[in-house]
């Protein structure tokens, strides 16, 4: 049974469809890519799979269980979290605060009005474990807000990651990081643990062909190939609609 | 633990750690009792103002939330404090008081959902109704409020049977003093805990906090829910320390004045608001008494210089006098400073 699945998906906004019928599925442990040139609805699926839009039609079924009207928040306590393709983070926390919030957040201590953040032996200690898989020791007291941006895309994946999703859906993850600060993003996705299955919605094909082990082609909101990474460099049609450049380049 | 974890640790609790700042803050909040026998009104006024401000504070500080309608809790349980002395259904006043609190906070949770819904100025529209709708019940059901002569008769028995409210406002002063106390330390306990943090998580970018788990729409619940006792409570200080209670206790006016005191102070440090009353208050007897007829446009006038020099450049200006304090603080007490450093370095050693 697929960790993650899509039945018949489909988003219409007024008259335009952005996505239709789109059956999708993740198999669990897997690192799977979805990719689709720009406009193809990558973005609205990942935004119907996380609950920040309403399907029109369709069913999104996690782990056996349809999730399909349940709440964002629920859905991550129910193990699938998300980063964004715009950093989405809390400027005004430093990647400390941050990820501790989301730690006692998940550990249940979030409504905790009492209790002083960081007394608990076990969340600190997640907190550090966290804070050194994602590079940020060194910055961990800074503001988010006047962090390096490859930093704070780390950090984007670390958010995520503290809310120790079984699915973690990574939009764009590399999108926008300059070239120094890239290898060490690069580094820390690869690192990710086997056990968690990954989404990646992502334009790099370096990254999406040297990480995946499964691929799926969006094009005009229907999913239109779907296989293993050298069946879709050699489908002709991903070819003719969408690598062509990359390949023949 | 690992060395890490322990840095962690101490930079998480130092976070919450009084400063001596503060502590000299409140070592003269009190010490004012005896500082200034004369001016034990005003004095008091002040501290419910503060007390009132730092309601405010909890939600648009924390949370984000804007309201033009705080009058109406601290309105709706100044009546309530004032009925149940009137007809003596609790006449002890700190039990008083708490009931007036958890009657506001009653208020506030049912009147949450409203508010949490649309944009800024949807609130601020909801708020100021709510508030509106309220001071027009009272004026309608006079016969229990007494209507536009205000609320008559109101008897306060003595705090735990032995203080008596005397005319000189001693005793109420330092009731009020001990009472924003409390609650100031029961603010300060919320935002610094988890709670506290995920809340500013939600004013920061509610997005990505639900994207993490947070129930957004809980946590604003329960802090209008928290910040309505808190405007209660000093609804019902205001009540019980004047022995009266009117119908400006729903006006917009007090609302306007509390987003004064935080403009004055600033939002999201909790001291805002009272530092904030104490500018208000002090700055308005004193220019009254200059030009009792003008008084206004200098506080008006005093509002634009504060926008115009911003809160960032006054921020520079405390962040440098904090700053050598704590230099001299540091001189003071090496063992404090060498704790705060452990905390301060952990990345710089990895």
């Amino acid at each position: 049974m697929p960790i993650l699945e899509t039945i018949g998906l489909e988003k219409r906004f007024g008259g335009i469809t952005a996505n239709h019928d789109v059956n999708l599925a993740v198999e669990k442990g897997a690192r799977h890519a979805l990719i689709g040139p720009n406009g193809a609805g990558k973005t609205t699926l990942i935004n119907m799979l996380t609950g920040v839009l309403k399907p029109s039609a369709g069913r999104i079924m996690l782990e056996g269980r349809d999730i399909t009207e349940t709440a964002p928040h629920e859905r991550v306590r129910l193990g699938m979290a998300r980063t964004f393709q715009i950093n989405q983070l809390f400027l005004d926390l430093t990647p400390l605060e941050s990820v501790g919030l989301v730690v006692s957040e998940r550990l249940g201590s979030g409504a905790d009005w009492w209790r002083v953040v960081g007394t608990k032996a076990s969340v600190t200690d997640e907190i550090v474990e966290i804070i050194e898989r994602f590079r940020l020791t060194d910055v961990m007291l800074e503001r988010t807000a006047i962090l390096p941006y490859g930093k704070q895309r780390l950090l984007e994946i670390a958010l995520a990651f503290a809310c120790r999703p079984h699915v973690l859906l990574l939009d764009e993850p590399a999108a926008g990081v300059p070239e120094a600060e890239r290898h060490e993003l690069l580094a820390t996705i690869e690192a990710l643990p086997a056990e968690v299955t990954v989404l990646l919605i992502e334009h790099d094909m370096d990254l999406v062909f040297s990480f995946a082990d499964r691929i799926s082609v969006l094009v005009n909101g229907g999913l239109f190939v779907d296989g293993a990474p050298e069946e879709v460099a050699r489908d002709p049609r991903v070819k003719a609609v969408y690598l062509g450049e990359e390949l023949d380049a | 633990m690992t060395a890490p974890a322990d840095n962690v640790s101490a930079y998480l609790r130092s976070r919450a750690r009084w400063s001596p700042l503060e502590i000299a803050f409140w070592v003269f909040a009190f010490a004012t009792i005896w500082l200034f026998p004369g001016k034990y009104l005003i004095l008091k006024d002040t501290a419910i103002l503060a007390l009132f401000a730092l309601s405010l504070d909890l939600i648009l500080g924390y949370a984000g939330i804007i309201s033009l309608g705080q009058a109406a809790f601290f309105g709706f349980a100044g009546y309530f404090a004032g009925l149940i002395a009137k007809y003596g259904i609790v006449t002890e006043p700190v039990l008083a008081l708490i009931l007036s609190g958890l009657v506001a906070a009653a208020l506030g949770f049912v009147t949450s959902f409203l508010v949490l819904r649309g944009s800024d100025l949807t609130r601020l529209m909801v708020t100021l109704g709510v508030s509106l709708m309220l001071g027009e019940v009272a004026n309608r059901y006079s016969d229990l409020t007494g209507g536009a002569d205000g609320l008559q008769g109101v008897d306060i028995q003595p705090v735990f049977g032995r203080f008596r409210f005397d005319l000189y406002g001693h005793n109420g002063y330092v009731y009020c003093l001990i009472v924003l106390f409390v609650c100031f330390v029961l603010a300060r306990r919320i935002v610094y805990s988890p709670f506290g943090l995920s809340l500013r998580s939600v004013k920061g970018n509610p997005l990505r906090a639900s994207a993490i788990g947070i129930p957004v729409k809980w946590r604003l619940v329960a802090i209008y829910t928290v910040s309505a006792g808190f405007a209660g409570i000093a609804g019902g200080l205001l009540t019980q320390t004047t022995a009266f209670c009117s119908l400006d206790v729903f006006s917009l006016e007090r609302s306007a004045d509390l987003l004064l005191v935080l403009i004055i102070g600033g939002t999201g440090y909790l001291y805002g608001g009272l530092i904030g009353a104490v500018i208000y208050k002090f700055l308005q007897d004193w220019i009254a008494n200059l030009t009792p007829q003008y008084w206004q446009f200098w506080i008006g006038l005093v509002l634009v210089a504060l926008v115009l020099i911003g809160r960032d450049r006054m921020q520079g200006w405390i962040d440098a006098v904090r700053a050598s304090l704590s230099r001299l603080g540091t001189r003071l007490l090496p063992r404090s400073a060498a704790l705060g450093g452990a905390a301060s370095d952990g990345g710089a050693e990895r």
